[in-house]
């Protein structure tokens, strides 16, 4: 180490990464949280703790996607935050240890760190068969959930599983899934992080959000952060003029789609799905589903399985108005806002298979981040 | 006599538990048992069968195409749709490269903790690991400056006190050998791999708007427009970048992977004597290379018995059995026959103990997932089974393969049929992939030169066009092994769906004949220096890429008795 440099300088340096580069990182970080660019500085800051914060990962009926997702990471990379960011101290698919020394990995971290370590939770959790349908260690899911989730400072559901029960909880629900907010109700500071899977730079965003500000962001009525969910697919969509000038694609493979028309009559859900995909886009922003001729399925909104499908049938017709007016109707709800999403999500659900009423909890009023903070909840 | 279970295990995808019988060091029974259950098949029912790709997709986010390729062409198969040219192409380079990345995962991040101590590395000399990497590599970060950067920063972070994913291992345990140089050079290159998985599957993200879970494949083709004379196209851009990103797989797959690979089993060469297991192989054979109703497998289809490669077998769909003798499900006329998938009759039933729970009957039914036969017999499927049934056919390149790494160990053929040979085939058919994915990138290239187009059948899209009652399997090679779907559509919608998956043909249980599964085969005879660090079960275990998600699945909960099926 040099002497004028500090431990973070340091270790920036072994990395390869230089003070502007990090500076730089801060600034994207800022903007992708809708952020000020006056609060890249305590970004820069909070990154810097030495201290690293604790992170558990759990898995139950999951597919991995979402841990799969994570590993895609670029802002920062996934080894970034596993060997320089958090501590994970228990990560099913990526940990070293195995079998009753895993175990008591996460034993340790619960009794000693109680109050202090993030949960994040992937895939559902099943109430039937007495929690038989998911046992890690021969402890059920719903046990571990109780326990690890209950000792939190905060619990993250990644994925619409996690979230909100998600393909295990659709229709007939065999094993009683639900998701983390209905199987442990009255958790503290949960927040859901759906899609399937969520994509990996929200993941980071919001960790990167919690390190900063040591609060979390403010959320819309489920539970999802605004800074990734506060805008509909359909509003920025890249193919939106088509839409507004009635341009479909009508076939695969036809000259519209080739030329990349709207794909609302091929059964995109753009319209009624609030998350930032053609912003961010995938993979380090390589593309997103609209952008390879495929329509949106809907995959942050609860209860998708069953309410976006059929994923190729166009938004239903609203009783009453032809179709026309109800490709206007429903775009103009979605641009009223958030609220709007329940009246279209009713109209879907009238028409499509229904499953039965979901308890949704009263939103919190959202907190502006930058307020609180300057109030003095200072990391 | 010791009882060693492990739950979980862990660096697999999925829940994966093993009870074994540990005496005088070694194995002498075991029992696989997977603890989560979904349902999936259940909730498929009913719906639209273009639908079903997304559903069964997320059975498993690792191998994040597998599912929804079987399941088109199920449907495909049932309806009746043949996807033009281009949807084969592109459907070759998603599931190429799909193996390409998730087998270089599964060397370094899933199974490489298993052989190579971490802290071992910390007290490694660069130079000399320097030395190592450019004696077998002419992969550039091979300096020793480089090699001390990774060591620092594995210190630093040692040195920081909070060890996360690394705390509790089996650091220091008398079966790992790797000299100190070679424990260095593997963690660079776990953390190499890592920036590499992220960036080859970006033609994933190309070719299907993202990854995990990719979302260009329909039902008759691919959503994915191809032409060069539009943006909103894959065009001559895309060729480009799909060529600059095979490269850098094939790049790192030959100058990474397979040294290390080789390295690293150069010091376990005792391995080839533990983890055979059953020694009968089962493959559907993958990769299309025409269009014809019966086209020509770049990767052959077959069946091996008893380790014999002189007679490779032909596949026979109607052989294939499920067992639940041991499975958490009942069929009505009992459990102690094997049933046709095609009669599939299940319906979940726990009896096992209430969570929380110590131990398994292991005498009655322990495991949801079911056991899978061919002709009765229990059948491994995978890397090692395709490149048995590939090297047995006489394919030319695996030949090529499979002898100079049998040369460069200095060990027979028979070395292949065991937990290392698993290892070193998953390596070899990664390299063949690696290479073959630039032929399927200039075959698309030169169709959208001459202006072929098509990326789908649009005569069978509708549900109108599709006979009343019809059925259709799909079949797949996965990364993990043969995967087969069974759809019957009645009025257009799903009436039945069934899935038979790799790690099911694994990892399932007993037999109504009590006849081991494959992992339970293979870890017999498994020797076990500490039964309470039993690292050695994890070597072989991992050894066939655990998959558990996939593998567990509900068949006909109505007991309808599904009709006869045209097989793909």
């Amino acid at each position: 180490m040099k002497k004028s440099e500090s431990r973070f300088d340091a270790e920036l340096r072994r990395r390869g990464v230089s003070r502007r580069e990090f500076v730089a990182f801060c600034g994207v970080m800022a903007s992708t949280l809708a952020l000020p660019r006056s609060l890249e500085a305590k970004i820069a800051a909070a990154l810097q703790k030495s201290e690293k914060p604790i992170l558990v990962w759990l898995e139950f009926q999951d597919c991995a996607g979402n841990t799969e997702s994570f590993l895609r990471a670029t802002k920062p990379t996934a080894a970034e935050i596993v060997l320089d960011t958090l501590s994970v101290d228990y990560h099913e698919t990526i940990m070293a240890a195995a079998g009753h020394q895993a175990e008591e990995v996460l034993a340790k971290t619960v009794k000693d760190k109680k109050g202090e370590y993030i949960v994040i939770v992937e895939g559902s959790i099943p109430t039937g068969a007495n929690g038989a349908y998911c046992t890690i260690g021969g402890r059920s899911a719903l046990q571990i959930a109780r326990e690890v989730c209950g000792g939190a400072a905060a619990t993250i559901a990644v994925g619409t599983c996690a979230a909100y029960g998600g393909l295990p909880a659709a229709s007939p629900n065999p094993t009683g899934a639900l998701g983390v907010a209905d199987a442990v109700p009255g958790l503290k500071n949960l927040i859901n992080l759906p899609a399937c899977p969520a994509n990996a730079e929200n993941i980071t965003a919001l960790v990167v959000y919690y390190l900063t500000f040591k609060s979390f962001p403010p959320l819309d009525q489920y539970k999802r952060p605004l800074f990734a969910y506060g805008k509909s697919i359909h509003d920025n969509c890249e193919r939106r003029a088509h839409f507004d000038a009635s341009q479909y694609v009508e076939a695969w493979g036809d000259e519209p789609h080739r030329t990349g028309y709207c794909l609302y009559k091929m059964g995109c859900k753009g319209p009624v799905t609030f998350q930032n995909c053609p912003q961010i886009r995938w993979n380090g922003g390589t593309n997103w589903p609209i952008g390879c001729g495929h329509p949106c399925i809907g995959c942050a909104e609860p209860d998708f399985w069953d309410k976006m499908t059929p994923f190729y049938q166009h938004l239903p017709n609203v009783p009453g108005f032809g179709r026309a007016a109800n490709i206007d109707k429903i775009g103009l709800l979605a641009t009223a806002g958030v609220a709007a999403v329940f009246a279209t999500h009713g109209v879907i659900s009238m028409i499509h298979r229904s499953t039965g009423p979901k308890a949704v909890e009263t939103p919190p009023p959202p907190v502006d981040p930058v307020e609180k903070v300057e109030k003095g909840d200072r990391p | 006599m010791t009882h060693v279970v492990v739950d979980p295990v862990t660096r697999i995808e999925g829940h994966l538990r093993i009870e074994a019988e540990v005496d005088g060091g070694f194995v002498k029974d075991a029992w696989s048992s997977s603890t989560m259950f979904r349902g999936i098949e259940l909730i498929l029912k009913g719906r639209d069968p273009r639908d079903a790709w997304a559903f069964t997709q997320r059975i498993c986010g690792v191998c994040t195409t597998v599912h929804a390729i079987a399941s088109i062409r199920a449907v495909e198969n049932a309806v009746g749709a043949v996807p033009p040219p281009n949807a084969r192409l592109l459907r070759n380079l998603i599931i190429g490269s799909q193996c390409v990345q998730d087998h270089v995962i599964h060397f370094y991040h899933l199974h490489a903790l298993d052989w190579v101590d971490i802290v071992s590395a910390l007290s490694a000399d660069p130079a000399k690991t320097s030395a190592l990497a450019e004696s077998i590599s002419d992969w550039p970060l091979s300096s020793a400056k480089y090699f001390a950067s990774v060591r620092d920063r594995i210190k630093g972070f040692v040195e920081r006190g909070q060890l996360g994913p690394f705390a509790n291992a089996y650091w220091g345990h008398p079966a790992y050998v790797l000299p100190p140089e070679a424990n260095l050079m593997a963690v660079a290159h776990y953390l190499e791999a890592l920036d590499w998985q992220r960036d080859v599957i970006k033609i994933h993200a190309i070719l299907g708007g993202k990854n995990p879970h990719l979302q260009s494949f329909l039902v008759g083709g691919m959503a994915t427009p191809i032409d060069p004379d539009r943006q909103a196209s894959l065009n001559a851009g895309s060729i480009a970048e799909l060529k600059e990103l095979a490269a850098k797989a094939r790049d790192f797959v030959t100058k990474v992977y397979i040294p290390d690979l080789l390295a690293v089993a150069s010091f376990y060469k005792n391995w080839a004597g533990y983890g055979g297991g059953v020694g009968n192989y089962l493959v559907y054979g993958e990769y299309p290379e025409d269009d014809a109703a019966k086209p020509a497998l770049f990767l052959p289809q077959g069946i091996i018995r008893k380790r014999d490669l002189s007679k490779i077998e032909a596949f026979d769909p109607a052989k294939i059995t499920e067992h639940v003798k041991h499975s958490w499900y009942e069929y009505a006329a009992g459990d102690d026959q094997g049933l046709h998938p095609f009669k599939g009759e299940t319906l979940p039933k726990y009896t096992g103990p209430n969570p929380p729970y110590e131990r398994l009957d292991t005498a009655a039914k322990y495991s949801w997932l079911k056991s899978p036969r061919y002709d009765g017999e229990p059948m491994e499927v995978g890397p090692l089974a395709r490149m048995l049934v590939a090297y047995g056919s006489g394919h030319a390149r695996v030949k090529e393969l499979v002898g100079a790494v049998l040369k460069k160990l200095g060990v027979g053929p028979e070395a292949l049929f065991s937990t290392l040979g698993r290892v070193a085939a998953r390596g070899i058919e990664t390299q063949i992939l690696a290479e073959k994915m630039s032929d399927w990138i200039d075959q698309l290239a030169a169709n959208m030169a001459r202006r072929e187009l098509r990326i789908h059948d649009n005569s069978k899209w509708e549900p109108s066009s599709w006979p009343k009652d019809c059925t259709g399997a799909g079949f797949h090679e996965a990364p993990r092994g043969a995967l087969g779907h069974w759809v019957h559509i009645v009025d257009g919608a799903i009436a039945n769906y069934q899935c038979i998956v790799p790690s099911t043909w694994n990892a399932g249980p007993r037999d109504a004949k009590g006849r081991r599964g494959p992992y339970e085969e293979a870890l017999l005879g498994t020797p076990v220096a500490d039964p309470t660090k039993p690292i050695e079960i994890l070597r072989t275990v991992h050894s066939f890429d655990p998959c558990m998600a996939c593998g567990v699945h509900v068949l006909d909960a109505s007991r309808r008795k599904l009709a006869e099926v045209r097989a793909s």
